[in-house]
């Protein structure tokens, strides 16, 4: 079932073209990863696949009610804004707003340990947010994503400035969304991890979508050339994928 | 209710009360207590009936609504510096005050007075909206503030030097420092309805100020229609302040300096930071207005002075606070 | 030098003789001496009144603005055609006066400039008192060389002031001011009171200045005189319509100042002085 359908999208801002008939479909369980170079307009295809952002085309979210959109998709923007110093539940409680009313439910409650189990947030859970470590907030913002508990994930960059143990955690946690039937969109610049735990890979370059599929499909020396302009080494080994920039071209 | 709201609503009680009891007639306590539920036309019944219960009555009017404003304002700016005063909004809801009683209009209808205000602070609130944008950072904030008090105490100032009446020029003070000495029920009839309606208006924006602690695009996604937010921020904001301004004048730092005391007892979260930071202004206005009456009792201290001298330094300590914390 | 007898006399219609008696003193009076100031400029209201009620025609050639408006001068008709000066250095310097008479709290950079540039400057202090109405005409006479004039009308103003007798009960008032103000006994307008019949409750109270409403109300006085309400209106006259004051003014006699008959020490004040007799006769009336 598809969570995510975008048609003929295109964004223009300030009179720049970012980009022009991009036309995605996202299926539950699936975990797909958007690459691209600096500027070839990810965040700005994910704003618009909210509606968060003008745009001409069609977008599945877009069209629906902030209410109803809140309960389809959960997003994590890449800045880790934090305004407050709230305590780590109170900001992951904020997830579960679009599901409650006045006052927070059995059910609600349920979620917002779950999130905070699944990031290993559990016995942290009082402490105040705004005095943690980066990696440590990005964990507590990422556990406020997912007690929203939507059918799509979408995450612009959630792995940036993470140390390696958390990037492959929180990499692998998202490959276990999609195994229970969820559906991960998230964006990134790490094309070794992308490799490893997205199964599916779009390329976003020049104004438009340059490949979509699977990792081995789309990492072509050629692609790697023409979109990025590097070279690396790649290779299937049994422990999956090994991807490894190498030089710019 | 939370252990914290009932201390500050015993707190405002209890000042409510004490308010009450002070004032430059000496009055036994339980005599005025008296003459406040006896009424009648003795002169016990007058000072109490029209004097210290409208007094008191305001106070608690105004500095809830400075309280509640000032919490939201910061809430929605993500900012601590923010506060009512800081941002312009009662420097121009005294300019639509001052227009509104130079041009004959409050005295032609009964409230050309708090509309004047009100569309004062509403004009206040957009032009630093707009000047300093919606994710405006501290310093755009509080430069677009500090223009727009400039120009709309530069004005105030202006049209009260114009101004044919000899006392005019003696107003800007109070234009500029507030006072609750010897106001009348019909300034608390006068406030109320926009009060209560602003204080309604911005209670009901916990959620979604809530959810503005991940930014914009987060609280976006989480349900929160932005617009909305904003234009009910702004409305519930010149309702309550442009309704003080028009009783009250301008009193400063209350609405800065509630809220910051406050936010650690809260868990720093707008919702519950919104109803405790009302209390907590009505709190700070109550005992200040109490105290002008007691330090100096035969100088008519202005209620601003003494928010001033107390915020300013609690103000200074923010600045120092915050400049520690950046790298 | 006098060409008329009327007297200051109390009671609200012979009163329009005490302004035919300076009016005609000031039509019919003689050219100036000669080595007395022929170009007089007044910068102060209280000044402003006191000249043109005792100079030769011609002699002043400015007053202030305020002097021609009804509501707060005595000579306003006398002043409607004496171009008026706002008190700035550098416009009466232009005039050329050979005399400026000033008020104790005119600006002082002024009064210092034009000293400066070596024109006599006559300083008048605020009348603090009855007694000092006869001396500040007196001073005014001296700096206009209208010795006789001023002579004339003092006599008649002490006559008048003699004549004054406050037999019966003395009502309890108070006087009530923009921005809840009061005086006591040591103000002109406290003398005013007292000559008009009256105790001060600012006295007994021993007020000074600030008047809370509160402790107003508590004086509970038998009648509140309060000012004129001002064109363009002020947060500062408010407090005069505040219920409690309404309420006072309604259980008993209220009484206005007439401002231009209050504020500057001129004979007017005799005026003022009936006023508040005619106030206490209606109030003596009603009990």
């Amino acid at each position: 079932m598809s969570v995510l359908e975008l048609q003929n999208l295109s964004v223009s801002l300030r009179g720049r073209q970012i980009f022009r008939d991009v036309a995605l479909s996202v299926q539950k369980g699936e975990m797909v990863g958007l690459i691209g170079p600096n500027g070839a307009g990810k965040t700005t295809l994910m704003r618009a696949a909210l509606g968060l952002v003008a745009h001409g085309g069609h977008s599945s979210l877009a069209g629906m009610t902030p209410m109803a959109r809140a309960r389809a998709v959960a997003w994590m923007p890449q800045s880790r804004e934090i305004a407050w110093p709230v305590s780590i539940e109170a900001l992951v409680r904020l997830g579960r707003m679009p599901h409650h009313g006045a006052r927070l439910s059995a059910e609600d409650h349920a979620a917002v340990a779950r999130a905070l189990d699944h990031m290993g947030l559990g016995d942290m859970r009082s402490r105040t947010v705004t005095r943690l470590s980066g990696g440590e907030q990005a964990r507590a913002l990422i556990a406020r994503a997912l007690a929203q508990e939507t059918d799509l994930l979408m995450a612009d960059e959630p792995i940036a400035g993470l140390d390696p143990a958390h990037q492959i955690a929180t990499m692998q946690m998202f490959q276990r969304l999609a195994t229970d039937g969820r559906a991960v969109l998230v964006s990134l610049h790490d094309l070794g991890l992308a490799a490893r735990h997205c199964a599916r890979l779009v390329v976003l370059g020049q104004g438009g979508i340059q490949a979509d599929g699977p990792p081995a499909k789309v990492l072509t020396p050629d692609l790697l050339a023409r979109v990025f302009g590097i070279t690396a080494y790649h290779a299937q080994t049994p422990q999956g994928h090994i991807f490894q920039p190498l030089e710019v071209l | 209710m939370t252990r914290l709201m009932v201390a500050l609503s015993a707190l405002v009680l209890a000042l409510f009360c004490l308010s009450l009891l002070v004032g430059p007639a000496r009055i036994a306590p339980a005599d005025s207590l008296l003459g406040l539920l006896r009424g009648g036309l003795d002169p016990v019944a007058m000072v109490m009936r029209e004097i210290r219960l409208p007094r008191a009555i305001l106070a608690v009017l105004v500095g809830g609504s400075l309280g509640l404003a000032g919490a939201a304002m910061q809430g929605y700016l993500r900012n601590p510096l923010a506060e009512p005063g800081l941002i312009g909004v009662s420097a121009s809801a005294a300019l639509g005050a001052v227009i509104a009683i130079q041009s004959g209009l409050a005295a032609a209808f009964v409230l050309g007075l708090p509309l004047m205000a009100l569309a004062g602070a509403l004009v206040g609130v957009m032009l630093v909206l707009v000047l300093a944008g919606p994710r405006g950072g501290a310093l755009t904030l509080i430069l677009a503030g500090i223009a727009i008090s400039a120009m709309a105490g530069a004005i105030t100032q202006l049209v009260l030097n114009l101004s044919k009446n000899p006392f005019a020029v003696n107003e800007i003070v109070f234009w500029m420092m507030g006072s609750l000495a010897d106001r009348s029920l019909t300034h608390v009839w006068l406030a109320l309805p926009f009060t209560l309606l602003g204080w309604l208006v911005l209670a009901r924006l916990g959620r979604g100020l809530d959810a503005l602690t991940l930014g914009e695009d987060a609280a976006a996604t989480l349900g929160v229609h932005l617009g909305r937010l904003r234009l009910l921020l702004v409305l519930g904001t010149a309702c309550v302040v442009g309704a003080s301004t028009a009783v009250a004048g301008t009193i400063g730092f209350v609405g800065l300096v509630v809220p910051h005391l406050l936010r650690p007892l809260v868990g720093a979260q707008p919702s519950r930071l919104l109803p405790a930071s009302a209390l907590g202004g009505a709190a700070m206005v109550l005992a200040a207005d109490i105290a002008v009456r007691l330090v100096v009792p035969e100088r008519d201290l202005k209620l601003g002075v003494l928010t001033a001298l107390v915020g300013a330094p609690l103000f200074l300590h923010l600045i120092y606070k915050t400049r520690k914390e950046q790298p | 030098m006098a060409p008329r007898t009327a007297r200051f006399t109390l009671g609200s219609v012979r009163l329009s003789r005490v302004i035919s008696a300076v009016a005609a003193l000031v039509l019919a009076s003689a050219p100036a001496l000669a080595g007395a100031p022929q170009r007089v400029v007044s910068v102060n209201l209280c000044t402003d009144q006191l000249a043109l009620m005792l100079a030769a025609p011609g002699q002043v050639i400015s007053v202030t603005k305020l002097a021609a408006v009804a509501r707060v001068s005595t000579m306003a008709a006398q002043a409607a055609d004496i171009p008026a000066n706002s008190g700035l250095a550098e416009e009466i310097y232009m005039m050329q006066p050979d005399l400026v008479v000033a008020g104790r709290f005119t600006d002082r950079a002024t009064l210092d400039m034009l000293r400066r540039l070596g024109v006599p400057v006559e300083v008048f202090s605020p009348a603090y008192a009855l007694q000092d109405v006869p001396q500040r005409v007196s001073q005014m006479g001296q700096a206009l060389g209208r010795v006789a004039q001023a002579e004339a009308l003092v006599q008649r103003f002490e006559a008048d002031l003699a004549a004054l007798s406050t037999p019966g009960p003395r009502p309890r008032a108070a006087l009530y001011y923009a921005n809840g103000y009061t005086s006591g006994d040591s103000s002109l307008a406290g003398q005013i009171l007292r000559a008009g019949g009256f105790d001060n409750i600012a006295q007994e109270l021993g007020a000074i200045g600030a008047l809370p409403l509160e402790v107003l109300a508590m004086a509970n006085p038998d009648v509140v005189v309060t000012g004129q309400p001002y064109p363009g209106a002020s947060r500062a006259e408010a407090i005069m319509q505040h219920p409690v004051v309404a309420q006072l003014k309604r259980q008993h006699a209220s009484g206005t100042m007439t401002d231009r008959d209050w504020v500057c020490g001129t004979p007017y004040v005799l005026r003022a002085i009936a006023d508040m007799r005619a106030l206490r006769a209606q109030l003596e009336a009603q009990r």
